[in-house]
């Protein structure tokens, strides 16, 4: 009792010292001085620059200019392109899936529309029907995915959380199974083609060459992002957020949670119509497959992989989706296996995706403990593509067994000769799988153990500053 | 008439197959509040393994056992995966099933193949198990195949034995399902658990083990629909994408969470698949025999031109949204929201 008495005597005077201390630091400190002049003076504004965002937006707009100039070569300009395309429909998904908390399986309806009335619309405009710029057909496509937005959407966004979630898995089933019914509009099994290069070039541009579509999406995906950013800093998109948290609180405050995901859900429709008419212009082809279910579930695992949790975890997202489609498609056949793998994995340990681990790390360096950590994470690393090593040894056996036993038992791996029928093979990619995974574990509980003491750290170099 | 007959039944089969699948579902959604997006897959390894097993010890037993590893799986899932990223909410839950959906579908591919497999039904399930034979005015059943003579003469309709199995395991399941909820003492506590899940803990349940005995069932259910679905239709693996997108059409128009509403979609829908199918008329033809005048050069005329039969795989989703527009919390469902 009396030590009790005693320490909370001991703690008294010195939080009567904090706020002290806290105010001679403000005198000290000039911007917080200038808070006082505001609060005494409310007419005078004072908004420094945020030099950290026009850095990060103009390296933006630089990275976007300057890599197809970096890489020349026509497959990296159509890979960037896709690119380019890919960042706009997951950012457009993250309104809805990180932004609102809807989680969509239908996503692929909207930007798969907007191509379908692009396309039809370039046609037009070839046909002589209407005269429109080509630079403006994207457009068509984001008003047409608006369109189909504000009708679909009216009935999806009356519920919310799984019921939703279902509803749009529905609704992307009903246009696909439209597609193959009207073959009019959706062009049946060869689906419908166009020619982008329409009339007299304007100043030199006929949207012929690859380059020049690659500027035209990038032009179309910087104003996309920067708008999709701004309405995040809007009352809307503060709103959205808050929809996702606490719907009750919401409603008690007077909103209907209802009409925000519709218009929230309206405006994504908007942006995916857009990157649905760049697809259109890039490709001069859209079959029915881009409103189907795999298309809708790729959008879906690769912004959740990129991180829907933070605004750019999407474009990573976007980013990795064409390489992994386009590059580790070509690769592998197993492909989805490892991919579906991962995601697994990504769900269970870091939900927020791959842009949270980056923020977790930036944390760490910004205390600077980042030094801390980077032998585990080569060891983590390397441990974990040595079991990777064995894991895709076996798997890639099997589908050798599966696919191409007509090729005879051998096969190529990674420079290796392994013969799927042998037992050495089996027995040796299952040995580095075994000491891979071994390795790993060790490491990993090491590394487990310094996080959490680095953690711990920084909470307390946390409090120490706040106490400052 | 025979004809009608035939189909409704066919209907009827296809719905309580359908319900074997959205059963499980909703009692475990109803109960963790997670929809299984893998649940079709479930399903999907029912089938596979027990075309596996079969090769092994034969049909019957393949049937008790498959479906007994496949909840083993479920069981599994739910213990390692699904109850780790309980606490990160619901979407994490539901985008963890939706990843194994993919891994089940390549892992089944890399296992069994690509194509579809020969798994058929045993002796004593082929052929019809009925005939309905029409006869002047009158119509005789006719147990088994009926013979020659008797269908030269008159029209003769199968009822496939396999459809007949697939609604005797269904209702036999039902039956088993409600008798297990309502009349035994794990089934108190399940009813229990799924409004009070805190009270039930109170008193010394293990509510963690009951929802991982629920996922395990539910599975199991899929699985044992698997093995029926899988000797009734084709075991490929697109049979997971066939039906999955189906019974949550069921779920939610039945009502989320509702048991008797999944059975009373589960039927509906199951007619819905099936009855259209015979009819080869569009809303052209309709507006026709009504006096109106449709041809090739009206507007809408690729809309209208549609058979009802054509339309047929996108009916089940109109209902969904025609059930949320006018009844949005299902036909017999209690929540909102």
């Amino acid at each position: 009792m009396n030590t009790t008495q005693a320490q909370a005597g001991g703690i008294a005077p010195a939080a009567a010292q904090a706020p002290l201390r806290a105010h001679a630091a403000a005198a000290a400190a000039p911007a917080v001085q200038a808070a006082h002049v505001r609060e005494s003076r409310p007419h005078y504004h004072f908004k420094p620059i945020n030099v950290g965002r026009w850095l990060i937006w103009s390296l933006y707009a630089l990275v976007l200019f300057v890599v197809p100039l970096l890489w020349t070569s026509s497959f990296a300009q159509t890979m960037l392109s896709q690119m380019g395309i890919a960042i706009i429909v997951c950012l457009a998904y993250n309104i809805l899936l990180g932004q609102g908390g809807m989680l969509s399986f239908g996503a692929a309806v909207y930007s798969g529309l907007g191509s379908f009335l692009a396309i039809h619309t370039l046609n037009m405009v070839s046909a002589g029907t209407l005269a429109l710029p080509v630079s403006l057909v994207p457009m068509v496509g984001g008003l047409a995915g608006l369109f189909f937005a504000a009708v679909l959407g009216y009935v999806t966004t009356k519920k919310s959380g799984t019921t939703f979630a279902m509803i749009t898995l529905g609704i992307g089933e009903l246009v696909w199974s439209m597609s193959l019914m009207i073959p009019e509009f959706f062009g049946g099994e060869g689906g419908i083609s166009g020619n982008r290069v329409v009339g007299k070039p304007v100043l030199g541009i006929s949207f012929g060459p690859q380059i020049q579509v690659y500027y035209l999406i990038a032009i179309y995906c910087f104003i996309s992002t920067a708008l999709m950013y701004a309405l995040t800093r809007t009352p809307l998109g503060r709103i959205l957020n808050a929809v996702r948290d606490n719907p009750e609180r919401v409603e008690f405050i007077g909103y209907s949670t209802q009409h925000v995901r519709y218009l929230a859900f309206m405006i994504s429709g908007f942006f995916a119509g857009i990157s649905g008419g760049l697809g259109a212009l890039n490709f001069e082809i859209v079959t029915a497959e881009v409103v189907g279910a795999a298309r809708s579930g790729a959008y879906l695992l690769f912004v959740f992989l990129g991180g829907a949790t933070f605004f750019f975890g999407p474009i990573i997202g976007a980013v990795l989706m064409v390489i992994a489609l386009v590059l580790l498609s070509e690769l592998t056949k197993a492909w989805l296996l490892y991919l579906g793998i991962v995601f697994l994995f990504m769900v269970m340990y870091a939900p927020g995706g791959i842009a949270s681990l980056i923020m977790m790390n930036l944390r760490l360096a910004a205390f600077g403990k980042l030094r801390r950590v980077w032998t585990s994470y080569l060891a983590l690393g390397g441990s974990a593509l040595v079991a990777l090593a064995g894991a895709a040894a076996m798997i890639e056996m099997v589908y050798h067994l599966q696919l191409n036993s007509a090729l005879g038992p051998e096969m190529k791996f990674l420079g290796a000769t392994l013969n799927t029928k042998g037992l050495d093979s089996w027995f040796g990619a299952g040995f580095v799988l075994a000491v891979g995974a071994l390795m790993f574990e060790l490491t990993r509980r090491s590394f487990a153990h310094e996080w959490g003491t680095i953690q711990e750290e920084i909470e307390k170099e946390i409090k120490r500053r706040e106490a400052l | 008439m025979d004809q009608v007959l035939i189909n409704i039944l066919n209907g009827v089969s296809s719905g309580l197959l359908l319900f074997m699948l959205s059963s499980g579902l909703t009692l475990i959604f109803s109960m963790m509040g997670v929809l299984n997006f893998a649940h079709a897959s479930f399903y999907m390894i029912g089938a596979y393994i027990a075309y596996t097993l079969t090769g092994i010890m034969g049909f019957w037993p393949a049937l008790v056992v498959a479906p007994l590893l496949v909840g083993l799986m479920g069981a599994g899932f739910e213990r390692t995966a699904l109850r780790r990223v309980h606490k990160f909410g619901h979407v994490p839950e539901l985008l963890i099933t939706f990843g194994l959906s993919y891994v089940v579908l390549e892992v089944v591919q890399l296992i069994w193949g690509r194509t579809p497999l020969a798994f058929d039904p045993p002796a004593f399930l082929q052929g019809p198990a009925f005939t309905l034979v029409q006869q002047g005015g009158g119509l005789s059943v006719a147990l088994g195949a009926a013979s020659e003579e008797v269908c030269k003469a008159a029209a003769c309709s199968r009822f496939p034995m396999t459809r007949a199995f697939m609604m005797f395991v269904a209702l036999l399941m039902l039956l088993s399902l409600w008798l297990l909820l309502t009349r035994t003492r794990i089934g108190l506590v399940i009813q229990a658990a799924l409004t009070h899940p805190e009270a039930v803990e109170a008193l010394g349940h293990n509510v963690p083990r009951v929802f991982m005995l629920v996922f395990g069932s539910g599975c199991a259910l899929a699985g044992l629909a698997g093995v029926i679905g899988g000797i009734t239709f084709i075991t490929e693996p697109a049979m997971a994408a066939v039906v999955g997108s189906i019974i949550f059409v069921v779920v939610v128009v039945g009502g989320m969470g509702s048991l008797a509403g999944a059975f009373v979609a589960s039927l509906l829908i199951g007619l819905l698949q099936t009855l259209p199918l015979t009819v080869d008329k569009s809303l052209a033809d309709a507006i026709n025999a009504v006096g109106g005048q449709v041809s090739a050069t009206t507007p809408g005329w690729p809309l209208l031109r549609i058979t009802l039969a054509q339309a047929a795989p996108i009916l089940p989703y109109l209902l969904l949204v025609l059930i949320l527009i006018f009844r949005p919390k299902g036909l017999l469902g209690t929540r909102e929201g």
